[in-house]
């Protein structure tokens, strides 16, 4: 027993040869959120509140697909949507559809805590973190040029792109296993958990590049991207579409509970229901075990646990 | 075993007097739906094809709380919620905040087959929509005089309105007993109120196919989304099973309920029957819902935790009955 807390910066075809340009931004962000995480829960902060604010601080960056830095719709817009859920009370909040809310997690969390509701979207959504006195921004503010380009190549390409994808054949099947690379950019995610078996998770995301208006992917459903209880606390990233039918993050739980499996057999049980190419998850448990799992070329993320164990990597880990 | 199996449902939580005209009306109601769905059923239409057929109809019919006839936000418009689901590769449709869809399944059976998506929201789903040229109507289309009257009481007592609200079996007196009474959603006293509609299937092929519509709770705020179209929580279908749930949106969320029958199934081996019951009794806790589900070896169940659900259930080989309590 002891905390535990894993972050990512979304799962994708991450070409081995990205620049360091891109590469190490990334890395920077995401070295530092994890350690805002660990540092929170060091001053025994509930994990709730830890994966609020390490999501926080990847929403602000600019280099992952969350808050600033959120992919575009097929319209140039920005739809935003996040999710929140705490292991112990299985409280949930979600929203989808946000547009000037500078932290779509934050606004998740209000809906858990100050409405009788699970989910609210699109205007609703905004309208209620207006009510809440929520910070809120033009549009403008949420999107970056390398996303208006990745816009472009996708609808000169045709075809809705992933977070991390490679430029691919016209018609895309839902399930395609996507190809060669050109946008590094992906969903975050955090789980926590503190040295009484607390659980918490949380992820934000813009979505995938050239989704239809409307559009609505895993991160926001309970179950699919996220997913918490008593056993393990779940954040998966990846093809939306695909991690819906798989109910990944639930699975990861269930296994453990009906099958007796360890976090790091469910994480890997709860991947294969998902086509090659398609996702990652990270997650941990109540005893503090860490898993973090991809069936992508790489996944950005990090993880650290109480007693010392510590690990940052993109593509495939000789631990894992 | 074998052979085809149906379920259709139109809500969990039932007032114990609730009027028998209404009663009677419900099992009219799910008598004509049931009836359609065996038709489709005979005429080997596949799972997924009888369950849009069996809740359109329910859509239509303004009984029930989905398309015409569905509960109002707060602000006394319409948004309403589907999502379908066909068990042999899982895939699934889903819509939210529709407000001038005549058939919110249909449209996300759309969502399925015609777009690269699963689950599409709002004005973009009413773009969508547009673009399909399926049938469109005004938001007024879909109110009932019934529901206008519900939404001032809900807003009269200050909460939200469930759709039928259950009396606890507790018997206790005084005034303050009244609050614990005839609650779901903590929602106070009883008048008829509509209810989410769903329909599963297995066909002769033993594919099964689930779908839920709704309208929501009433006195919702605007942009509120409960478990009906999400998948995992009000909608689920795989190989094994086809479930739609109904109830308290907030609990089936949280206990993801439409994928715990099948789970359970899956993981532990549970038959059908015991599933439904193992997830009923062990996964609501507080809260108040009822499912009705389908197997592939054409099994039927149902569960509920609240005094009656308005349902109706057939099998190939004949077994037929329509319920409320």
């Amino acid at each position: 027993m002891g905390w535990a807390i894993a972050v990512h910066g979304g799962a994708g075809d991450i070409p081995l040869s990205l620049p360091p340009e891109k590469r190490l931004p990334r890395e920077a962000a995401l070295r530092r959120c994890l350690d805002v995480g660990i540092a929170a829960l060091k001053a025994h902060n509930h994990p709730l509140d830890v994966v609020e604010l390490v999501v926080r601080e990847l929403e602000n960056n600019p280099h992952f697909n969350a808050g600033k830095g959120s992919v575009l719709t097929t319209s140039g817009t920005v739809e935003m949507e996040a999710c929140i859920m705490d292991g112990k009370t299985m409280k949930c909040g979600a929203v989808s559809g946000v547009s000037t809310v500078v932290n779509a997690i934050s606004l998740a969390r209000l809906v858990m805590d100050k409405t009788p509701h699970i989910y609210l979207a699109f205007d609703g959504a905004e309208a209620f973190a207006r009510e809440q006195g929520l910070e809120t921004v033009e549009m403008s503010h949420f999107i970056t040029p390398e996303n208006i380009e990745r816009l472009k190549q996708a609808q000169e390409a045709d075809r809705v792109q992933l977070d991390y994808t490679q430029p691919i054949q016209k018609e895309v099947p839902k399930d395609a296993a996507l190809a060669d690379g050109d946008s590094q950019i992906g969903t975050v995610g955090c789980v926590a958990v503190d040295s009484e078996g607390n659980l918490a998770t949380a992820t934000s995301t813009g979505g995938i590049v050239n989704k239809m208006v409307g559009r609505i992917g895993d991160t926001p459903i309970i179950g699919a991207g996220t997913y918490a209880n008593h056993l393990c606390a779940v954040s998966a990233t990846g093809r939306g579409e695909a991690i819906i039918r798989g109910t990944i993050a639930r699975d990861v739980a269930a296994v453990m509970e009906f099958k007796g499996l360890s976090l790091k057999e469910a994480a890997a049980y709860a991947m294969d229901r998902v086509p090659r190419g398609n996702a990652g998850l990270i997650a941990v448990s109540s005893t503090g075990e860490v898993a973090m799992l991809f069936n992508t070329t790489g996944m950005f993320r990090a993880c650290a646990t109480e007693d010392g164990y510590s690990e940052f990597s993109i593509w495939d880990s000789p631990t894992e | 075993m074998g052979g085809w199996a149906i379920a259709v449902h139109g809500g969990a939580g039932v007032d114990p007097i609730l009027p028998n005209e209404r009663q009677e009306e419900a099992t009219r109601l799910l008598t004509r739906c049931l009836d359609i769905g065996i038709s489709a059923l005979r005429s080997n239409l596949s799972a997924i094809d009888v369950v849009e057929l069996v809740v359109r109809e329910l859509e239509t019919d303004p009984l029930f709380n989905s398309g015409r006839g569905s509960a109002l936000t707060e602000k006394g418009t319409v948004e309403m919620e589907a999502s379908i689901m066909d068990g042999p590769k899982r895939r699934c449709g889903a819509v939210s905040g529709l407000t001038t869809v005549k058939n919110p399944i249909s449209l996300a059976r759309l969502v399925m087959d015609k777009t690269p998506h699963s689950y599409l929201g709002f004005a973009g789903a009413e773009e969508f929509a547009r673009k399909q040229g399926v049938e469109l109507v005004d938001n007024e289309y879909f109110i009932t005089e019934d529901n206008v009257g519900m939404l001032k009481l809900a807003k009269e007592a200050n909460s939200i309105l469930f759709d039928y609200r259950i009396p606890t079996l507790t018997t206790c007196g005084g005034g303050a007993a009244m609050e614990n009474q005839l609650q779901m959603n903590g929602l106070p006293i009883s008048l008829y109120a509509p209810e989410t509609v769903g329909c599963v299937v297995v066909d002769k092929q033993g594919h099964c196919a689930a779908a839920t519509s709704t309208g929501g709770l009433m006195n919702k705020m605007t942009g509120r989304i409960g478990d009906s179209p999400l998948i995992g929580s009000g909608t689920y279908a795989c190989d094994l099973v086809a479930v739609s749930c109904t109830g308290e949106g907030e609990a089936i969320i949280r206990s993801t309920l439409a994928r715990e029958v099948a789970a359970v199934m899956e993981y532990k081996g549970l038959n059908l029957h015991e599933a439904v019951d193992y997830v009923i009794k062990t996964r609501l806790d507080e809260g108040k819902a009822g499912l009705i589900a389908v197997s592939k070896n054409g099994e039927v169940a149902c569960g509920f935790n609240t005094t009656g659900m308005f349902r109706g259930c057939a099998t190939e080989d004949g077994f037929l009955e329509v319920g409320v309590w």
